[in-house]
């Protein structure tokens, strides 16, 4: 059996007297490439927040990589690309290599300065999402699907075996969003990265994922992409409040 | 001014102090202005202000050797940087309310003080504006171990301090301690304006940590290189306003200020016309 990388047990989560997650058991196995849909407000990125340590467990138990959350230290083996991502200072006067060695920070540790082999990874890691040719570009000069390719990279120069990736399509033209999957689909199958998007986009989940996790407050299904889509319109919109359609689309 | 600068230790403590005031001012001053924090120099700078109205008071009423203006002005603005830090914590949405509070307090202590003391003498109009002639041997010696420890610790920290000014998120996902790292970012802004003061003055200080910023800001590609660029730029400015500034008999803030504002505005013109070139030249 693959080794656990994420196990929630129980977890319910509530902001003052709004509950937000409920008794959600869930599990990341290594290689799954999961994605996370469900609407507005169902607890997506409160769920994120919680794996990363961003909110406080209040209730259930968490583990990452067999040790409990409070426990864990190994943050190295969790890679981060934030919804919010995008929308950084502009005129930040950071070039494309000044970013992606910003992922090594906290791995490098305290009172230590970057190695040759940390400068070899950086590049090797912008490499990986086809960014070399920019690699002393300032990042605020790039397009959007660009810069989102230069945030992935920063999440992988520390070599994670499991990436979180918060609606990273949003803002990114359709081209982009084709070239970013087959980028994830890259990671999780060549470099074995195990893979958590969080996104609206069902449709093309469902061609790319492993597993699909579908979440309003609680966890409404956890299967195949082709048990999703053959979901009943009534099973759908009694999870997502609203009548919903799932278009499956090769990107 | 040059052979002066051999004849009177004055001219050299304050030639010195100026050269480390105008690498230390722009280095703090870049991440100073990525983070958005510009205002926050002026208020710690009015908070120094009172500290050293504070310490003149105390300079006219007793005599205590050790307890200089600088020093109290260095003691009231660490003590604001905290204030401030606090401030920023309790009103989490409107962190900028941080800056009018404590700048209107560093004013309304300066008042208190200033007329307690029986008002102003040339010592305050000097640390107001700034000053070629005020700088002792003492303040070199103290303004050379801010700048070594400021130095230092930026060093050691760049990465740090470098990841939580472009993300702040991502940076304590990745385990960075955001609160120290920011007490001792803002700590450290608190000492640099400090020493500033005696070339550049309570009131331009700010200017002399974003101007060079701003004009690097224009062209740098890169981190490091509005860095380097923003020192160059500082020191430029801090040479061209003391000279100017002896020669004219001005307080030399005044001629570093308006020395910084001449090389943004060049800055700007060239990146204009170097843009334009750049866009004709694609045209064609």
């Amino acid at each position: 059996m693959s080794e656990s990388l994420v196990s929630m047990k129980n977890v319910s989560y509530s902001y003052e007297t709004t509950k937000a997650l409920i008794d959600i058991n869930f599990e990341i196995k290594k290689g799954a490439f999961i994605g996370l849909v469900g609407p507005n407000g169902g607890g997506k990125t409160t769920l994120i927040k919680l794996l990363l340590g961003l909110a406080k467990n209040q209730k259930g138990s968490i583990e990452l990589f067999g040790t409990k959350i409070n426990k864990f230290k190994d943050w190295n083996k969790i890679g981060f690309v934030s919804q919010k991502a995008n929308s950084f200072n502009k005129g930040f006067p950071a070039t494309v290599y000044e970013v992606v060695s910003m992922g090594l920070t906290a791995k490098v540790g305290y009172f230590k300065f970057l190695s040759k082999a940390d400068r070899r990874q950086i590049e090797t890691a912008v490499n990986q999402v086809g960014m070399l040719d920019y690699l002393h570009q300032n990042i605020g000069d790039l397009s959007g699907g660009q810069q989102q390719r230069v945030f992935i990279a920063r999440s992988l120069v520390s070599n994670p075996e499991l990436l979180i990736l918060d609606e990273p399509t949003v803002g990114v033209d359709t081209e982009n969003v084709r070239k970013f999957y087959d980028l994830l689909h890259n990671l999780n199958e060549k470099q074995n990265i195990s893979l958590l998007l969080v996104t609206h986009d069902t449709g093309t989940m469902t061609h790319h994922a492993t597993d699909i996790v579908c979440l309003n407050k609680t966890l409404h299904f956890h299967g195949k992409p082709t048990e999703f889509t053959n979901l009943s319109d009534r099973e759908l919109s009694n999870i997502y409040g609203h009548p919903l359609n799932v278009v499956t689309h090769n990107h | 001014m040059i052979e002066n600068l051999f004849e009177y230790e004055f001219l050299r403590n304050t030639f010195f102090t100026g050269l480390l005031v105008g690498i230390i001012a722009p280095l703090l001053g870049t991440f100073i202005v990525v983070r958005r924090l510009s205002l926050i120099a002026d208020a710690l700078s009015h908070v120094t202000l009172a500290g050293i109205a504070f310490g003149l008071l105390l300079e006219k009423k007793y005599t205590i050797g050790f307890l200089t203006p600088f020093y109290t002005g260095m003691g009231f603005s660490v003590i604001g940087s905290i204030f401030i830090e606090k401030l920023r914590s309790v009103y989490k949405a409107y962190q900028e309310l941080a800056i009018p509070i404590i700048l209107s307090g560093g004013v309304g202590l300066s008042v208190i003080f200033i007329s307690l003391a029986n008002g102003f003498n040339t010592d305050l109009y000097n640390y107001l504006f700034g000053s070629v002639s005020a700088v002792s041997r003492n303040d070199l010696y103290s303004i050379l171990a801010i700048s070594i420890v400021v130095i230092v610790i930026l060093t050691l920290f760049y990465k740090e301090l470098f990841t939580l000014s472009f993300d702040e998120e991502h940076a304590v996902v990745t385990g960075i301690h955001a609160k120290r790292i920011h007490f001792l970012f803002i700590l450290l802004t608190a000492l640099v304006i400090a020493a500033s003061i005696r070339i550049v003055g309570v009131l331009l200080v700010s200017a002399l940590m974003t101007l060079p910023v701003a004009a690097s800001i224009r062209i740098a590609k890169g981190f490091k290189q509005t860095i380097i660029l923003s020192i160059i730029f500082g020191e430029i400015s801090v040479i061209i306003g003391l000279v100017s500034g002896y020669y004219l008999e001005i307080p030399p803030g005044g001629t570093i200020v308006l020395t910084s504002i001449l090389i943004l505005l060049l800055v700007i013109a060239f990146k204009r016309l170097h843009v334009s070139y750049a866009e004709k030249k694609v045209i064609q």
